[in-house]
């Protein structure tokens, strides 16, 4: 399934993903800025997972060079990386 | 403290006379085991540890057992010969190919790397390995790991790999060191010996180990090391050049894939030298300035070690069960 077209709706299927493949829970106690790496929740299984999941979810394409704390740190970070590349794939 | 490039130089006969030490009175005094098995693969820890072992228990009293596969590099077999031969052991020649052909090691592993490269076959040649991006320095960016295929014609491609391709490409070369573990258990209970363990710090530190493979030993005798010191041992104790030359790796895939480009994406010279100065709490600026990096580039270097340490603390953590709870055991009912 992907969701190319409602810019308010990546927030929350990446903190379900996270909650549910990552933290094995039904909620995500996290804030949006909160640092994944920093709280050990992504480890390089993780990334993989993750970088699926955004390519599966949000018919993005993640390149390796773009696999990077900046990116990929918070769900904030993730949100707006995933509507950065919607933008360009638009453009 | 102050932080140079010398700060892990290690006075090595003090260094080799202690674990010598650590390794009598823990596998003989605790263990009451007569010797050491050690698993030789050509590569500069398990030369290093041998070296102590035969220093801790004597030649006679020391099993050197190289375990080759298929997929390994033959210099290590000639390596470990010429390592044996330096410190006065008959190595023994285990090659698990058999082994890991009865558990469908190469099958379940080519299976998932099809899965993203159809064209693969190792039957025609095909050779591949699993690695991570080697820009940390540069970009920081994270653990992230692809596959690379290397054509019978020596092209190479790389493509990312999917979780479920990395699980199980992973769990089927696992298979290895776990067949390696169990083939050292059995020279070592036929002769009341331990297994000795030859991972350094870098290794057990940052999880680049198998639990309950090359990790399932009796006794670490090289895991406080950095793998720059582990250097500065084999000098002394006379390791072969050419195990002291070699480039570490992985031996693990069909194509030659080094430590670096595997897992720790630095060179050791300066990626022990940043974990030592994060242990140590040396300020980021001084750590930089010392090193000649930037401080946004040793921060990566710092994270990327604090990342690695965190999430695979699974790897060192011994089986947790529980307490008997007695509280909830029943009193005997009393005779009226």
């Amino acid at each position: 399934m992907t969701d190319k077209t409602d810019n308010h709706q990546v927030e929350p299927p990446i903190r379900d993903f996270i909650a549910t493949n990552l933290l094995y829970s039904k909620d995500f106690p996290h804030a949006d800025d909160a640092s994944l790496l920093r709280e050990g929740i992504i480890d390089s299984l993780g990334v993989v997972e993750l970088v699926s999941f955004l390519q599966t979810r949000f018919g993005v394409k993640v390149e390796q060079q773009e696999v990077r704390p900046e990116n990929f740190d918070s769900v904030a970070k993730l949100a707006a990386f995933v509507r950065r590349k919607q933008a360009q794939a638009v453009a | 403290m102050h932080f140079s490039k010398r700060i892990l130089d290690l006075d090595p006969a003090g260094e080799t006379d202690r674990i010598v030490r650590f390794l009598q009175q823990n596998v003989r005094q605790k263990m009451k085991r007569h010797g050491g098995v050690v698993g030789i693969s050509g590569g500069i820890d398990s030369a290093v540890v041998l070296g102590l072992t035969v220093r801790a228990f004597g030649p006679k009293n020391v099993v050197a057992v190289m375990m080759p596969d298929k997929d390994s590099d033959p210099i290590s077999e000639s390596l470990g010969r010429e390592l044996a031969a330096c410190f006065g052991v008959e190595p023994l020649l285990e090659n698990i190919t058999n082994a890991l052909e009865g558990f469908n090691c190469y099958r379940r592993r080519d299976q998932a790397i099809q899965r993203v490269f159809p064209q693969y076959d190792a039957s025609k040649g095909y050779k591949a390995k699993i690695v991570l991006p080697q820009d940390l320095l540069e970009a920081g960016t994270l653990n992230f790991f692809s596959v690379t295929i290397i054509t019978p014609d020596g092209r190479e491609e790389t493509r990312p790999l999917p979780p479920r391709e990395l699980l199980e490409i992973v769990a089927a070369s696992n298979l290895k060191q776990r067949s390696r573990m169990s083939t050292l258990y059995f020279h070592a209970e036929a002769r009341q010996f331990a297994v000795i363990g030859t991972a350094n710090k870098n290794e057990f530190a940052q999880g680049f180990f198998v639990k309950y493979g090359d990790g399932g030993v009796d006794i670490q005798a090289i895991a406080h090391l950095f793998k720059t010191q582990v250097y500065q041992l084999a000098r002394f104790l006379g390791v072969p050049e050419g195990i002291q030359k070699r480039i570490p790796t992985t031996d693990t895939y069909s194509a030659p894939c080094d430590q670096q480009e595997f897992f720790f994406r630095l060179p050791f010279e300066t990626l022990d030298l940043l974990w030592f100065a994060k242990e140590q709490g040396i300020p980021v600026p001084e750590v930089a300035s010392g090193m000649g990096l930037s401080e946004v580039q040793v921060q990566r270097v710092f994270d990327d070690i604090g990342r690695k340490q965190r999430t695979t603390e699974f790897l060192r953590l011994s089986p947790p069960a529980l307490e008997p709870e007695t509280s909830s055991v029943p009193e005997p009912a009393m005779a009226k």
